[in-house]
């Protein structure tokens, strides 16, 4: 069963064609994998799959019971429908402690309003006490709970990349994005990253999408590979299948007659 | 978790005690008129302060335009009393409304502005009020709204600002109120979060209108007579350094920073030569010295009061 079909999906800035015609689908539990040279237009995609940016043209369509079409809806509307994101460049709320951090995930799925929470009905105490709970569960999931107090900036760099994963979790995604999760990890800190992104899929029941420069990481764990090239699907598969087409081949490390 | 704790029962009772000290001190004649004026104004810019903390310091949006709103709450409130002979109940409650919607209009277009551009489109909108007040007859126009009916006294005030400050200090901790200091921290992240942004910017600069709704109400209450000009971008910048100097995000740096401003102003008035000379230096030194304000993001805790009385 597909979750995620994008049809012909493009978007121009101006003159410049970011994505230009992206056709695929991601099925349910599957890891798939985004590679490509830099600049290729992966954050981008990722982009337009959380309605950062509204395609040109085509359709991004998210099943869940029934389809969704995803054009055109805001980002946070696309996150209750169960789409979370991590980013690049870390995105954490610094100044807020790590508790909190995790608690913002469940924003979408709790509802206490402006007057419950300033007249603090027992409504306000039972969801708050609700999320403190599950969010102390989160972060004890993810081996984060001896810093829960701590701020979220003053975390080292592989936590922060955890914490960010996290706060993703707890909004109770059915698909998650992680854009290079891996990036400023050495090796062995990629392998723990690897396996951790399995045990999450299994645990959480999700389906992963991810941007990767470590081929490792992506050959080790992805079911199936997408590669870019100027804004162009140049190539789709197993990560074997991949490997050998000599069009992806070209793109990273040119071709044989230049 | 619930409502009736030891620790809010402590709180109700430290509320109630400061009150009816303040209620004895003015009865005994402890605290002649000119210190009652200035326990006033410092309420008053409290009420203002707590507001502007909740747009500027928690949610980080800049705004230039806060004196407008109060300027809706006093002129409303100075219509229905002195025009309409409302009591000041009414009054006080459609100030604050009055305000509120000033503060829907006015937030709508331009909170999808950041920084500098927000600035400088709710410093017009601040003008924009000034200006309708000068040119409506019916108002006063520039001569000025007089004969105002005084309601404002000690009670009023207190409770007005003890309000001002539960309320706010509730919001920021509860669901709204970290999705809007999630939303000064990393916008886009916030949205990516699930937050709307809009709707909880909009909904900060609306209860922080609220609130200077109230504050122009008391305002207009107690001086018998406002004018345009008490509301300028003086007074919005005013309100701004009161928020800086105390701590962005700090609630109880707001209600610090009004008093200690307001003593400061008092004190220098021996010297009028050299007033605003000095003040600028205090305001210079405590930027450089302590950039995050004077208790920075800090609130004060019972567990702090109990270390020092241990």
């Amino acid at each position: 069963m597909s979750v995620l079909k994008l049809d012909k999906v493009s978007i121009a800035f101006g003159g410049l064609k970011a994505l230009s015609d992206i056709s695929l689908t991601v099925e349910k539990g599957q890891i798939v994998g985004i590679i490509g040279p830099n600049g290729a237009g992966k954050t981008t995609l990722f982009n337009l799959l959380t309605g950062m940016y509204v395609p040109t043209s085509g359709e991004i369509l998210f099943k869940k019971n029934d389809s969704i079409k995803l054009n055109g809806l805001k980002p946070y509307k696309i996150t209750s429908y169960g789409i979370a994101r991590t980013f690049q460049n870390i995105r954490l709320f610094g100044d807020m402690t790590v508790l909190d951090n995790v608690k913002m995930g469940f924003h979408s799925r709790t509802k206490c309003g402006f007057f419950s929470s300033v007249i603090r009905l027992p409504s306000y105490y039972d969801e708050e006490r609700k999320v403190n709970e599950e969010a102390i569960e989160m972060l004890k999931i993810l081996n984060l709970e001896s810093k829960k107090d701590e701020l979220a900036k003053s975390l080292p760099y592989g936590e922060q990349r955890r914490l960010e994963i996290a706060r993703a979790l707890a909004s109770k995604p059915s698909v998650l994005l992680l854009d290079e999760p891996a990036a400023g990890m050495n090796p062995n800190e990629t392998k723990e990253l690897t396996n951790f992104i399995a045990w999450i899929r299994e645990k959480f029941d999700l389906t992963i999408i991810l941007i990767e420069h470590d081929i490792k990481l992506v050959m080790g764990i992805c079911n199936k590979v997408y590669v870019l090239n100027y804004g162009n699907l140049i190539a789709g598969g197993t990560p074997e299948e991949v490997q050998k087409n000599p069009q992806v081949i070209e793109a990273y490390i040119g071709s044989e007659g230049a | 978790m619930k409502a009736i704790n030891k620790k809010n029962i402590i709180t109700v009772l430290f509320i109630l005690l400061m009150y009816a000290a303040g209620e004895i001190m003015l009865r005994q004649g402890i605290i002649d008129s000119y210190i009652e004026i200035n326990i006033i104004l410092i309420g008053i810019n409290i009420i203002l302060a707590v507001g502007l903390n909740l747009v500027t310091g928690f949610t980080g949006q800049f705004s230039l335009g806060h004196a407008a709103f109060m300027a809706v709450g006093a002129y409303t409130s100075a219509i229905l009393t002195a025009k309409f002979g409302q009591p000041f109940t009414v009054a006080i409650l459609f100030s604050a409304m009055a305000a509120a919607l000033a503060g829907v209009i006015i937030g709508i277009p331009t909170l999808r502005l950041k920084g500098d551009y927000l600035a400088i489109a709710t410093l017009g909108f601040g003008e924009i009020i000034k200006i309708l007040a000068l040119n409506i007859d019916y108002i006063g126009g520039a001569r000025g709204f007089m004969d105002i009916p005084k309601y404002t006294n000690w009670t009023w005030v207190y409770f007005m600002v003890v309000i001002s400050i539960v309320v706010i200090k509730n919001f920021i901790n509860s669901r709204g109120g970290r999705a809007c200091i999630s939303i000064s921290q990393d916008e886009t992240a916030a949205e990516a979060m699930g937050i709307n942004t809009t709707k909880y910017k909009i909904l900060a600069f609306v209860i922080g209108a609220f609130f200077a709704g109230i504050a122009g109400a008391l305002y207009a209450n107690y001086f018998y007579f406002i004018k345009p000009d008490s509301f300028g971008y003086m007074k919005s910048i005013d309100i701004l350094v009161i928020v800086v100097f105390g701590g962005m995000g700090s609630i109880a740096g707001s209600v610090v920073g009004a008093i200690v401003l307001s003593l400061i102003s008092l004190f220098l008035q021996n010297i009028p030569e050299l007033r605003m000379v000095i003040y600028a230096v205090i305001l210079f030194l405590i930027m450089v010295y302590r950039p995050q304000g004077l208790l920075g993001k800090g609130e004060f805790k019972l567990k702090f009061l109990k270390r020092r009385l241990a």
